[in-house]
């Protein structure tokens, strides 16, 4: 098995041409300070101008554990295409000032060819950035701020960025007219004079990289979260009534929709607890509204045993699960992809539903409708595995193709003759549910086993034909090709899902960059199962590596448990920090 | 499930009765309450199919499928909570929901809490009998502190019972009464004027368990006091009758005028209108 991996014979000059040893071209900024300092403005602003500019971009976020206020890191990655991970290192990081910096050592990771740029006046280099060995440049923001009536060193430093990576001035003045205009022409004049002020000090700036001017700046480019299009996702998929109980990082989904769904004509409430939010969304659905609520781990933990319910019952119903370091009350405000075994098996019972999960911040959308769309067809609850890295990353991204996916279940018409039966076993598994106003229709839904009717039963014949039927729904549907994206050919695989497909990709990518065929499968249908499909996608595949965000490798089990599988080995790490596409690379490149 | 086509003319409570027999031991005062609620709907007038009848686990939970309404029997303590979500996408179904009193104040407490704060417009029928019944038989939030008939609690719970009408009118019930399960008539009409009324309507009834609390049964003839509850709109007044309250008088307590929850909604922009907003 340890045969040599064929090559094409372009190799190693491909490696050299794109920088950071990547075939995509991108540059990749940190901006850091404590609270006040104004990094993640800096950052918000920087990453509106790119996408003026044409550029798409990518940015996340850390803090410290202050409800409000402390230190802050806006991280970010702008390419002239879509981009949807980190890279390895950052090629700049600029601090507005040194306090507190040091606490984000871990997730800034610098190599010897990054620039680190600091004002001296604001404290030292900590040494835990020191010991990654960048390039250090000083510039003292302060005082350069303090030359600019109204000044601030944050617009200074935004200024510096931009002239450093080649982004137009035209493009950030837009943003700063966009962003403080409504603050009046003080205001803006005070940024704008800062913002020169640190154009101006580029050029004595060492290089890193910097992206081509684009022709075509004016495209239909989107700006939005992850949570943001999971909500968008819902309302364009049909959901009309949302229950709500805040809990980070799901939180956003809710209040995005709060007003928007008003908008169109749907109903959200806040309920008391995830109990009752899930059971809302029961009723609703039940009531014949597509409904749907969102919410992190412990909440699904809470919301498990009336998903059950939904199964049971067959109510169609949407739950997204915007994952956070576990377990317990975990890394709220942080990403990992640990909550699959939950969403796939957390159900007492034998229990069939839909499991599905967005690779993106711009298939949250996408994957969020087609989630709406299963659960109505099927009759059945779907989990949606968001994570806090795809829910509050900001992205610039290609404004997405409007998609056909809509709610539509299988209702049934007035029955006069008394024949209606709501469990009625059909070859589909799919029963014709009538709503309440139905005359004819009226049933009991019953989480209670029951036969064809809805009448309680505990016989093991009717036990055996509803488990049947419940399974045989989603065994019979046809997924189509959304159950994953398949990319390339070759002889080696990346397997994975959700956010670990942005780094998984590019690791793909910059295999070929290296003239290495390699293939990428990102799962976005989790449950059910879909092993044929898999077979073929790996036909002529002799090696795999499983990529996850999880310390236990719940994806690695789960497929090893449901598939037949080549040669495979695991890159599983827990959250928070994000999957270095380098480490995927170098892990293929290295099988022993 | 059968049903028959309805005749124009009033409908009777046997016109809201399925064929199904209940689960419930011979001499349950369920049986009482199942007549009282179809009399209400018959009462009602009511479309059969316009009716939502909501429950949760325990053996007064198993209303629903007694009736020709559309019904759902859910989980343990969530019958409010579905319910709700019920009326919020329907607003046009009359909607109930039924349960006893471990199902709706022990393991469902915080949904009836926030049910009553909430104040959709709907109505709660709980069947009190003080004890668990489909477990065979413990203590429940309202059963006196010194009841050894469990063998969970052998010594009593030691407990002060949970007091349902004050913990309503403290959360903000806007309809709240009384009801004793083999006063079938009374309690029809109590049923049906809490539907009427806007905004949550919440009625305990008294409804002895046979089988693990049977004393109550005679018990509770005798306790039930002469005189009713003097209605009252003032929820000061409603509270100040609950001081002295022994638990046994009957009759509406308070009728509220709170504006039923209306949840805001517009509906008058198009999902394109949504994703513009996302444009650079």
């Amino acid at each position: 098995m340890n045969a040599p991996l064929r090559v094409r014979a372009l190799a190693d000059t491909a490696a050299t041409v794109a920088p950071a040893g990547g075939a995509l071209m991108s540059v990749s900024i940190a901006i850091a300070g404590s609270g006040g300092a104004g990094a993640m403005t800096t950052g918000t602003m920087l990453l509106d101008a790119a996408g003026q500019a044409g550029w798409y971009g990518y940015m996340t976020r850390s803090s410290g554990a202050q409800i409000r206020g402390g230190e802050v890191a806006a991280m970010i990655r702008l390419s002239t295409v879509p981009v949807e991970s980190h890279d390895d290192h950052y090629h700049v990081l600029v601090a507005i000032d040194w306090q507190n910096v040091d606490r984000f050592a871990a997730e800034l990771s610098l190599s010897d060819t990054s620039l680190l740029i600091g004002d001296p006046d604001t404290g030292e280099v900590p040494a835990a950035l020191r010991a990654m060995r960048p390039r250090e440049h000083s510039i003292r923001l302060g005082v350069m701020a303090e030359a600019v009536e109204g000044g601030r060193p944050n617009m200074v430093a935004l200024g510096m960025i931009a002239g450093i990576i080649g982004l137009p001035a035209d493009a950030l003045f837009r943003v700063v007219y966009k962003t403080l205009g409504k603050k009046g022409e003080a205001a803006v004049r005070s940024s704008r004079d800062a913002i020169e002020k640190g154009l101006s000090l580029a050029r004595d700036v060492p290089a890193v990289p910097h992206l081509p001017t684009v022709a075509d700046s004016q495209r239909d480019s989107w700006s939005i979260t992850g949570n943001e299009a999971a909500g968008l996702g819902a309302i364009c998929g049909g959901v009309r009534f949302v229950a709500a109980y805040p809990i980070t990082p799901g939180t956003e989904i809710l209040e995005w929709l709060a007003p928007a769904l008003a908008a169109v004509g749907g109903v959200l409430v806040q309920a008391e607890d995830e109990l009752a939010s899930i059971n809302q969304v029961i009723g609703a659905s039940y009531a014949g509204v597509p409904s749907l609520t969102a919410t992190s781990g412990p909440g699904l933990s809470l919301m498990t045993e009336s998903i059950g319910l939904a199964v049971a019952a067959e109510v169609p119903i949407v739950v997204i699960d915007v994952m956070r370091g576990g377990p317990s009350t975990g890394i709220p405000v942080k990403s990992e992809q640990s909550d699959l075994n939950i969403a796939l098996h957390g159900l007492h019972g034998d229990a069939p539903h839909l499991v599905v999960a967005p690779m993106s911040v711009r298939d949250c959308l996408f994957t969020t409708q087609w989630a709406v769309h299963l659960a109505e067809a099927l009759q059945t609850p779907c989990i949606v595995l968001s994570d806090q890295s795809l829910g509050q990353t900001r992205s610039v991204i290609p404004r997405p193709a409007d998609v056909a996916f809509i709610a539509k279940r299988d209702t049934a018409g007035p029955v006069m003759d008394g024949s209606y039966q709501r469990y009625a076993v059909t070859a589909s598994g799919i029963s014709p549910m009538a709503l309440p106003g139905t005359p004819g229709g009226q049933y009991t839904a019953d989480g209670l086993e029951h036969n064809a009717s809805g009448t309680p039963s505990s016989e093991s014949a009717n036990h055996a034909t509803q488990l049947d039927k419940r399974q045989r729904k989603l065994d019979q549907f046809n997924f189509g090709t959304h159950w994953a994206e398949v990319e390339g050919d070759g002889e080696v695989a990346v397997i994975t899902w959700g956010s670990s497909t942005g780094p998984s990709r590019e690791a793909v990518s910059r295999l070929k960059a290296r003239g290495i065929d390699a293939r990428l499968v990102a799962m976005r249908l989790l449950s059910p199962a879909q092993p044929d499909r898999l077979r073929t996608a790996l036909a002529g595949v002799r090696r795999v590596v499983v990529v996850e965000q999880s310390h236990s490798r719940q994806f690695y089990r789960m497929l090893r448990a449901f598939y037949d599988l080549p040669d495979t080995r695991s890159y599983a790490q827990p959250g928070p920090l994000p999957i270095p596409p380098g480490a995927i690379v170098d892990m293929l490149l290295n099988w022993k | 499930m059968d049903t028959q086509t309805i005749p124009t003319q009033r409908r009777t409570a046997a016109d809201y009765k399925s064929a199904l027999r209940p689960v419930w031991c011979p001499g349950c005062g369920d049986y009482g309450v199942l007549t009282s609620l179809l009399k209400a709907f018959a009462e009602l007038n009511l479309e059969p199919e316009n009716i939502a009848l909501v429950s949760g686990i325990g053996c007064s939970s198993r209303m629903p499928a007694y009736t020709r309404a559309y019904g759902f029997h859910g989980v343990h303590g969530r019958a409010l909570a579905i319910a709700s979500g019920v009326k919020l996408a329907r607003p046009d179904l009359t909607v109930v929901a039924t349960g006893g009193d471990g199902d709706g104040f022990s393991i469902g407490g915080n949904h009836f809490l926030h049910a009553c704060r909430r104040n959709i417009d709907m109505t709660y029928v709980v069947m009190d009998n003080q004890v668990y019944g489909m477990t065979k038989g413990q203590a429940s939030p309202t059963t006196d502190d010194d009841w050894e008939g469990s063998k969970l609690t052998p010594e009593g719970t030691g407990i002060t019972p949970f007091s349902p009408l004050s913990i309503a009118l403290a959360s903000g019930a806007n309809f709240i009464a009384r009801c004793l399960s083999r006063d079938i008539n009374r309690t029809a009409n109590t049923i049906v004027e809490a539907i009427q009324h806007p905004g949550f309507s919440f009625v305990q009834i008294l409804s002895p368990c046979i089988t693990y609390h049977p004393e109550h049964q005679k018990e509770w003839r005798d306790l039930v006091e002469g005189t009713p509850f003097a209605p009252t709109q003032d929820p000061v007044a409603a509270a100040s009758t609950l001081m002295s309250d022994s638990g046994f008088t009957l009759g509406v307590l308070y009728q509220g005028q709170r504006t039923p929850y209306a949840p805001a909604t517009t509906g008058r922009a198009t999902v394109s209108s949504l994703q513009e907003k996302f444009l650079l």
